[in-house]
């Protein structure tokens, strides 16, 4: 198991579009992303649900990386967000 | 005639007549089903075939309105992936046995009341996007299209709301301004109507039925629409629609150009501003830059004298936001037709040749050191150059110089930065200085001829007395010798010349002074592309040659 936290800077929070592009970036690995903030968590495959955790700026989620490929996931993820968010 | 307000989206006029845009009637079966296994494959195909659509429209929206807009429809494509909503979709199909119409009103309108739900506007307005693509399933599912709800004539279409695939797929060409009940500036609707440009009110209560087939102008600047509107009105509005096009027309063509002649002439087209609510102005224009910034309205607007902090938030601001364009600011010209209760200034028995401007400043110094030092702790923070009014001589000039010398001393010791390269110049509106030009020129930077005053000092006519006016020649010949000597004399000395007064946007004089070879235009903002298409249409060489 890969686990870390991410502090979001842009203004608009975890949006739309690119939300889109990490659900797709998820999608490519077998392991399995779950988001936390707070009390609440989600797959990061499903873009309904990210987008309800409604993560704002200055928000800090932990994500937690779990198979067969968490080393390289939890990498490219972690780099995505950080490019992105 | 009816009145509606309403948000305005963009500032333009649309006029036109009003065709209600009625979302087609779903005819849904919430009935019980036989065969789920069916409905499900139904289901899937029309979301395969929504998804297609949202992808088509991207491609459509790109073109339309850019790639950052259109990318609202690659998100719908994404969100009608989610497995979530589509395992929850099918759900309802198979558990409660019910048609696949009826789950997507009721699964969807889950999604759209989460998002309903959420405090951040930005996700609020995302609702919007569900119910978008809630209608297109729907609309694949009963072999509806809504494309047809246009109308075959140019119209101002209203609506309950547009969804933005709506908004994308209307046809532009019959599309002269949209009309919303519903609606919010952050609505992709908002954003699409403003990136292509269309007059358009959201969130007007009034509509009514009633008003279909009617005849409307919207007045985007104001936000209202006007029904029937009477003759006048339409007259008005309509020659103002005429002058946007003229404008926009304008702006196609000659944003970021050079203001050049066909021989290679540069002339500075630059705005003269009142204030930082003009900076807007600048940059709609296109100037290149702001030629005289009267800093009267910090006076002006102030009750009692306006403090440092106050005057250095002002010029920061502007300065700032209109960097790197040089932006000169002209010093305190009170006196004479301005005046201010709390400078108490004596009445005059010719306020015009009286106490005013410099030369309040020079036996005021501690009030004239406020205003310095304000504009050189805003230097840091822009291209700013300092113009001094109402000079007359050398040793003013000089005097200025030191105070403002002093005043810089003062602030790198208090630890301030101060650009090093702030322009220094005068107005030229005196046949004083006129005649003094050779020596003027070797104290600053830049003249500005000021025409209004000049031209009423030289003539000796008050401007502001109508009886005057048989006698008055704003074309006079004094006056433009005046000016031709000044641009001479600064060039004699490596000053650069430009005149800021009226006659700067007089078009029937720019090619004379571009023949005597004057540097810088200012101009109300409003007359900025007009004079650089008529300098990029004048030849220089064959005017100093005839």
């Amino acid at each position: 198991m890969k686990e870390f936290t991410f502090t979001v800077t842009d203004p608009l929070g975890i949006h739309a579009r690119p939300a889109g592009i990490l659900v797709k970036e998820a999608k490519k690995f077998a392991s399995k992303i779950t988001v936390y903030k707070g009390d609440k968590s989600c797959d990061m495959t499903k873009l309904l649900a990210l987008m309800g955790l409604a993560v704002k700026q200055n928000d800090t989620i932990t994500v937690v990386v779990n198979g067969d490929d968490e080393e390289a996931c939890a990498a490219a993820v972690k780099a995505f967000l950080e490019e992105n968010f | 005639m009816l009145v509606g307000n309403g948000k305005s989206i963009v500032n333009g006029i649309a006029i036109g007549k009003i065709k209600i845009y009625r979302e087609p009637e779903r005819k849904i079966n919430e009935g019980i089903i036989d065969d789920p296994a069916a409905e499900v494959a139904r289901y899937e195909a029309a979301v395969e075939k929504a998804i297609a659509q949202q992808n088509a429209l991207y491609e459509k929206a790109v073109v339309e309105a850019g790639k950052d807009i259109a990318e609202v429809f690659l998100v719908h494509a994404m969100m009608l992936e989610d497995d979530d909503m589509n395992d929850s979709t099918k759900e309802i199909i198979t558990g409660q046995k019910r048609s696949a119409e009826y789950a997507v009103q009721v699964g969807y309108a889950n999604y759209a009341q989460m998002f309903a739900d959420m405090d951040d506007p930005y996700m609020k307005a995302r609702a919007a996007d569900i119910l978008d693509i809630q209608g297109m399933v729907l609309d694949n599912l009963l072999g509806l299209d809504s494309s047809s709800l246009q109308g075959t004539e140019p119209a101002i279409l209203v609506a309950e709301d547009f969804a933005p695939s709506q908004t994308v797929k209307l046809d532009k060409s019959l599309l002269l301004g949209m009309i919303t009940i519903e609606g919010s500036a952050n609505s992709h609707t908002a954003i699409l109507a403003r990136s292509m440009n269309i007059p358009a009110l959201m969130q007007c209560k009034e509509v009514d039925d009633s008003w279909d087939g009617k005849d409307a102008i919207i007045d985007g600047k104001n936000g209202v629409v006007y029904i029937e509107p009477d003759a006048d009105l339409r007259a008005a509005l309509t020659k103002r629609q005429q002058e946007d096009k003229a404008k926009e027309a304008l702006l196609q063509e000659l944003k970021g150009k050079p203001s050049v002649t066909i021989d290679g002439y540069k002339v500075r087209l630059y705005a003269n501003i009142g204030g930082p609510s003009d900076v807007g102005a600048v940059v709609a224009n296109d100037a290149e830059g702001v030629g005289l910034f009267r800093s009267e309205f910090v006076y002006l607007n102030a009750k009692e004298e306006p403090g440092e902090e106050e005057q250095f938030n002002a010029y920061k601001r502007v300065l700032e936001s209109l960097a790197p364009r040089l932006v000169v600011i002209r010093t305190c010209d009170i006196g004479a037709d301005k005046t201010i209760d709390y400078m108490n200034l004596d009445k005059e028995e010719n306020p015009a040749l009286g106490y005013r401007a410099i030369r309040i400043c020079l036996t005021r110094k501690p009030f004239f050191k406020t205003q310095l030092r304000a504009l050189l702790r805003a230097s840091a923070y822009g291209n700013l150059g300092i113009m001094f009014p109402m000079i007359i001589s050398v040793a003013e000039v000089r005097e200025c110089k030191e105070i403002l010398e002093e005043c810089r001393q003062e602030l790198l010791k208090e630890g301030y930065k101060v650009a090093d390269d702030i322009e220094i110049g005068i107005m030229v509106e005196t046949p004083a200085a006129v005649f003094c030009a050779d020596e003027l020129a070797q104290e600053v930077d830049f003249f500005s001829l000021g025409t209004n005053d000049l031209t009423q000092y030289t003539c000796a006519i008050d401007r502001q007395n109508a009886k005057l006016e048989p006698f008055s020649d704003t074309h006079h010949p004094a006056v433009l010798k005046a000016i031709k000597m000044t641009v001479e004399a600064g060039h004699r000395h490596g000053c650069w010349v430009g005149i800021c007064g009226e006659l700067g946007a007089d078009p029937t004089l720019t090619k004379e002074f571009i023949k005597y070879g004057v540097d810088e235009l200012s101009v109300n903002a409003k007359s900025i592309l007009g004079l650089r298409k008529a300098i990029r249409a004048i030849n220089r060489k064959e005017l100093l040659g005839a």
